[in-house]
């Protein structure tokens, strides 16, 4: 965990309302693949938790991409090359990434949920499957990216404008009724993540999904971003998405 | 050297920032950035008797300058609290302060009784969670159960004991000197004030126990006009609480009567608050020729009111 202020290196808006902003900060390249960083937004008494997108090496930088919400964000969004920001990270734990070198995976991601799994993708190369739902062709974000991961990447949108109509986990269900994976990965709003551990679990695939929830400190001392988890012996605890999670086993997570 | 030392109910603290209630955990998180010695101590999160759950997400809400939260007093229990987290903290060299809530009088006299053999250094009685349906702020609201609460838990404590005041009464300095005479060795205040958010799309609370305790620097102008009312009214050393985020607001609880501060929201927007708080108070000192912090304390040149 490190904070300090580091600066922007490049800020991009992939979609309307949807930031990509690259961070220069040297710990960065430590993330792990679904960790966060909480960042400070002028004014706000409650740092922003996002999660991290990629990380680069060569430029010691990290990037995370979020959508425009509320005054935070917009503040956020409006930041520019040099300018600084103030960062807490990397935050949490990430995906297990176990065995990625030769294990096959699929990703399922939904809408701002995409980007926290670009990192883990990265991982599997051609040993990934990946898939994203969006609500239209013009709100599809980081496709390229994860084609450029050697990632067979398939697209769901709500209105068909691009890909499968319907929903990503409908691809998902299609996914692993053709063939099995090791492991599926997940991330994006609470339905489909519910949807998705169940599918994954029908199939018998262990699943991880990454959480959300209202955060105040982002290290586990307040409290606050509880989640229900079932442990071994089936009790069910609040645990803290920020300290025990992001990332949660699928068929812990109390939906 | 400006001396920021302080000595509350006969315990010396090295500087007068405590990290307050229910912000801090139990210092292993904050461990992690800087060296809890650097602080003046730790009201540790508020245990209760058996292990808490809490309430269910969403837990809290970002408001103007503030935040509202309904944690509802999660927390795994004094009997864990003892094996796993006390022995951790006795190395830490800082004033440990444990704070305890419960459900019936009975409770918080358990509590007092446990605690009271372990090596902790004070009890902050917590009569002002709002977020609790049973005990909390039900026995911080009146002068007759602050009163009662206290005087049971006093027989039965060994530890110097703080009661921590809730600002969601009419009469603030009543409620301090009824704790006051009933045995607290000193007070704090405030606790969250009781607010609400309401989502104009869902038309749902925006917390899960519809209403929540407000924290951050919105209340300090309260928090500083209710140390000020009750330090004026009672013997005993108050510790002020409420929206401190910088050196200057500190400074301004203890001008108001405070003879320590706890800082707890402005660690969530930087967790090197207290650090800089501390090191805000030194140079303020050092530049107003002020030798001992405690000298500030209650010096407040009101006006006579008209």
């Amino acid at each position: 965990m490190e904070f300090g202020r580091f600066p922007v290196l490049l800020r991009r808006e992939l979609a309307k309302g949807v930031i990509e902003l690259w961070i220069t900060c040297p710990n960065a390249v430590n993330a792990a693949p679904g960790q966060f960083v909480g960042i400070l937004c002028e004014g706000m008494p409650l740092r922003r938790p996002l999660s991290i997108c990629r990380t680069d090496e060569r430029n010691h930088a990290f990037c995370v991409v979020f959508e425009v919400r509320g005054a935070g964000t917009q503040w956020l969004a409006a930041r520019g090359k040099g300018e600084l920001l103030d960062v807490l990270g990397p935050l949490g734990s990430g995906f297990d990434l176990s065995g990625c070198e030769s294990k096959s995976a699929v990703f399922v991601g939904g809408g701002i949920g995409a980007p926290p799994l670009l990192a883990a993708a990265q991982r599997f190369g051609s040993r990934a499957d990946v898939l994203l739902g969006f609500r239209t062709a013009a709100s599809v974000i980081l496709l390229r990216d994860f084609a450029g991961t050697g990632a067979h990447v398939f697209i769901a949108t709500d209105d068909g404008s691009a890909g499968h109509r319907g929903l990503v986990t409908e691809l998902l269900g299609a996914r692993l009724d053709r063939a099995p994976c090791d492991i599926v990965y997940a991330c994006g709003p609470k339905p489909m993540l519910s949807a998705a551990a169940e599918i994954a679990a029908a199939h018998g695939v262990r699943c991880q999904v990454s959480l959300e929830e209202r955060m105040a400190c982002g290290v586990g001392a307040c409290l606050c971003c509880a989640s229900k988890i079932r442990d071994a012996s089936g009790g069910e605890h609040y645990r803290h998405v920020c300290k025990d999670g992001p990332v949660f086993e699928a068929d812990q997570v109390v939906f | 050297m400006p001396d920021l030392s302080v000595t509350i109910a006969g315990v010396p603290f090295k500087n007068p920032v405590i990290a307050a209630s229910g912000t801090f955990g139990f210092g292993r998180e904050y461990a992690q950035l800087f060296p809890l010695s650097t602080l003046g101590g730790i009201a540790l999160k508020g245990l209760t008797l058996e292990p808490r759950e809490g309430n269910p997400p969403p837990r809290c809400i970002e408001t103007p300058q503030g935040m509202l939260n309904c944690v509802g007093l999660q927390n795994p229990g004094v009997t864990a609290f003892l094996r796993d987290d006390l022995p951790w903290l006795r190395t830490q060299g800082t004033v440990l302060i444990c704070n305890i809530a419960g459900s019936t009088r009975e409770d918080y006299c358990r509590m007092a009784e446990l605690l009271s053999e372990a090596p902790v250094d004070m009890l902050e009685l917590n009569i002002s969670c709002p977020n609790v349906r049973e005990g909390g702020m039900a026995f911080g609201t009146s002068c007759e159960s602050v009163g009662a609460v206290t005087r049971a838990v006093r027989r039965r404590c060994k530890k110097p004991l703080i009661v921590k005041l809730s600002p969601n009464v009419g009469d603030i300095a009543s409620i301090a000197e009824a704790a006051e005479s009933a045995g607290a060795d000193a007070l704090s205040l405030i606790n969250t004030l009781t607010g609400m958010r309401i989502d104009l799309r869902t038309r749902r609370p925006m917390l899960s126990n519809n209403t929540g305790g407000l924290s951050g620097p919105a209340v300090l102008p309260v928090a500083i006009r209710m140390v000020w009312q009750a330090a004026a009214r009672v013997k005993i050393p108050v510790i002020g609480i409420g929206g401190i985020s910088r050196w200057q607001d500190a400074v301004e609880m203890l001008l108001a009567g405070a003879s320590a501060v706890q800082v707890g929201t402005a660690t969530f927007s930087d967790p090197f608050a207290m650090q800089k708080i501390i090191a805000g108070i030194e140079s303020y000192m050092s530049e107003n020729n002020i030798q001992n912090i405690f000298e500030i304390t209650g010096s407040v040149k009101p006006y006579e009111s008209i």
